[in-house]
């Protein structure tokens, strides 16, 4: 009795405790960590942390790829990066306008945030929606949270810091605008949202034919390394072929569907081929999916009548 | 005696008024009353609803209702209970399936039911729970940033496909249409109100009533009964009286003969 009393006063008080982000750096190569967030989608539970954010310590300073879901998600990231190193942030990387990657800035404020023009118009014109509606799906993780968007443009490029040759590749499909940067050093790749690795690929901003091309250009770069921002980390370039036969059988089967007569209500429950079945958020991620390309491809398939 | 009398009636009709609306929604009982009067009404697993737990997009969520579960079938009303205008839609299965898909708009997260009608005068109600951002009645079309937009609407994109196992012929239609709820200062409301389907013998196949909820450039999926037509003829009107008027190809009937 005393016991279960005990026990029901914990759950309310560990309930009622502030929410914190555990985020645990992962060294993966020379000078450089990544943060492993699961494979799921925003809830309240995991506060957003989807992703897999990571730092390079150059030597000249710290660069940062991704800042987060929220203000205290960037926060968190700031604290476990000096756990790491005492040098000063240089520069921090965001490679698209999705909530995870960038919602974060406001701990960056006092350093330069870059991304490409695509992805700084975009967090323009979008950030308060993305804003607004990732306070719904998180919750009180987001207390505090403002859109700020990135404060200088990226370009395609080869820059130096410290002990780092980095190629930033400026790439659209996955949206209109997707940075990825390979490390040359160490041959690590920040993928970005371009390739996803055990986790379902998203598509709310996709062009599925560009994206295909993106995974094209990336495979043809020489990777130790690859990190997406959602999924495992891998020694391989695996999850380029895995993103790419998802996405081609995606587009096939709404395809098909169409010229079949489904409805998009139909649409929503077709059955997922087996090899898939490892990729998290499986089901919820196919049917946002749908919800994504499938009005586009329909209205390709009707033909017009008088 | 009077008063008897009246007791007897609400004792025979409380089963049906007690039962809980399985969706707890706060806006039931008020819907109840306006679109189904003191008709009988009972919640029924052979009205199935199919829409998505959660709205990707607010403008145009895919929801269908499927009562072919139900023999005699003479009106579809589909509703989202907590939309600014809840009425969805109403569809006369005149010579076709008790089916009806489409998307729609949904301004917060609801219920939506559709209500199937049978010839004893019973409401069979069945639903669905969308959760959702919010805002979907409340935003201009996205029409308004194509300058020539005025030009194509009524504009109609259709196809159907050759009967199934089941024997109807599904029909896929797409209109272009603003489709503005009137809730965008300064955008009057400007949507489709009535389509009919006819086959070219004059015989009505279906009839539909729509309202403000229905998506932007409405897309309707429905199951005819065309029997011998050769073609099926749309016609219908905006509520600022545009018309709409387009004849859909069966092309595979009288290929034989």
């Amino acid at each position: 009795m005393g016991a279960s009393v005990l026990a029901a006063f914990l759950t309310l008080s560990a309930s009622a405790a502030p929410l914190t982000y555990t985020l645990t750096p992962i060294r993966i190569a020379e000078d450089t960590y990544v943060f492993e967030g699961t494979r799921e989608h925003f809830t309240r539970a995991n506060g957003g942390n989807i992703l897999n954010p990571g730092f390079i310590v150059t030597g000249d300073g710290v660069l940062v790829f991704q800042t987060g879901p929220s203000r205290k998600f960037g926060e968190a990231l700031r604290a476990a990066i000096a756990t790491v190193t005492a040098q000063p942030i240089r520069k921090v990387f965001v490679s698209n306008l999705h909530p995870d990657y960038w919602l974060g800035n406001q701990a960056f404020a006092d350093v330069p945030i870059a991304a490409l023009p695509g992805t700084i118009e975009g967090i323009r014109r979008e950030g308060e929606g993305i804003a607004g509606n990732m306070y719904r799906l998180i919750g009180d993780w987001m207390r505090g949270t403002e859109p700020v968007p990135p404060t200088e443009p990226a370009y395609g490029s080869t820059v130096v810091y410290g002990r780092h040759r980095l190629r930033l590749i400026p790439l659209e499909g996955h949206t209109d605008a997707d940075l990825a940067v390979l490390d040359e050093t160490t041959g690590v790749l920040f993928a970005g949202g371009v390739v996803f690795c055990d986790r379902t690929p998203t598509t709310p901003h996709a062009d599925v034919a560009k994206w295909l091309a993106e995974l094209d250009a990336l495979e043809a770069l020489e990777v130790r390394t690859l990190v997406p921002n959602h999924g495992r980390v891998r020694n391989d370039k695996a999850c380029i072929a895995q993103t790419r036969d998802w996405l081609t059988w995606l587009d096939r089967t709404l395809r098909d569907s169409v010229e079949a007569g489904l409805d998009m209500t139909e649409a929503l429950e077709l059955p997922i081929p087996e090899r898939f079945a490892g990729l998290g958020v499986l089901r919820e991620e196919y049917r946002r999916s749908v919800a994504h390309l499938w009005p586009k491809i329909e209205q390709a398939a009707l033909p017009r009548v008088k | 005696m009077r008063t008897i009398l009246a007791l007897l009636l609400v004792l025979a009709v409380a089963p049906a008024a007690a039962q809980d609306d399985p969706f707890g929604s706060p806006m039931w009982e008020v819907l109840r009353g306006e679109y189904f009067g003191t008709a009988p009404v009972v919640f029924d697993g052979r009205v199935a609803v199919t829409a998505p737990a959660s709205a990707e997009n607010v403008f145009a969520v895919p929801v269908a209702v499927d009562a072919r579960g139900l023999e005699g079938v003479r009106e579809i009303v589909l509703l989202a209970d907590l939309n600014p205008f809840p009425l969805v839609l109403r569809f006369r299965p005149d010579a076709a399936a008790p089916f009806v898909a489409t998307r729609i708009k949904v301004q917060q997260a609801t219920a939506v039911r559709g209500a199937a009608l049978t010839a004893d005068g019973v409401w069979h109600v069945g639903g669905a729970l969308v959760d959702a951002a919010g805002g979907g009645c409340a935003a201009p079309a996205q029409a308004y940033a194509e300058k020539d937009w005025a030009q194509h609407v009524g504009e109609v994109q259709a196809r159907a496909w050759a009967p199934g196992p089941a024997g109807t012929t599904r029909v896929r239609l797409r209109i272009r249409h603003p489709q503005d709820t009137g809730l965008v200062a300064g955008i009057p409301a400007y949507f489709i109100e009535e389509l009919a389907l006819t086959g070219d013998d004059g015989r009505v196949l279906g009839r539909l009533q729509t309202g403000e909820p229905v998506a932007e450039n409405p897309v309707f999926t429905l199951e005819l009964h065309p029997g011998a037509t050769r073609a099926v003829r749309l016609r219908g009107r905006d509520n600022q009286a545009g018309e709409i008027d387009a004849t859909i190809p069966l092309p595979w009937v009288g290929r034989e003969g």
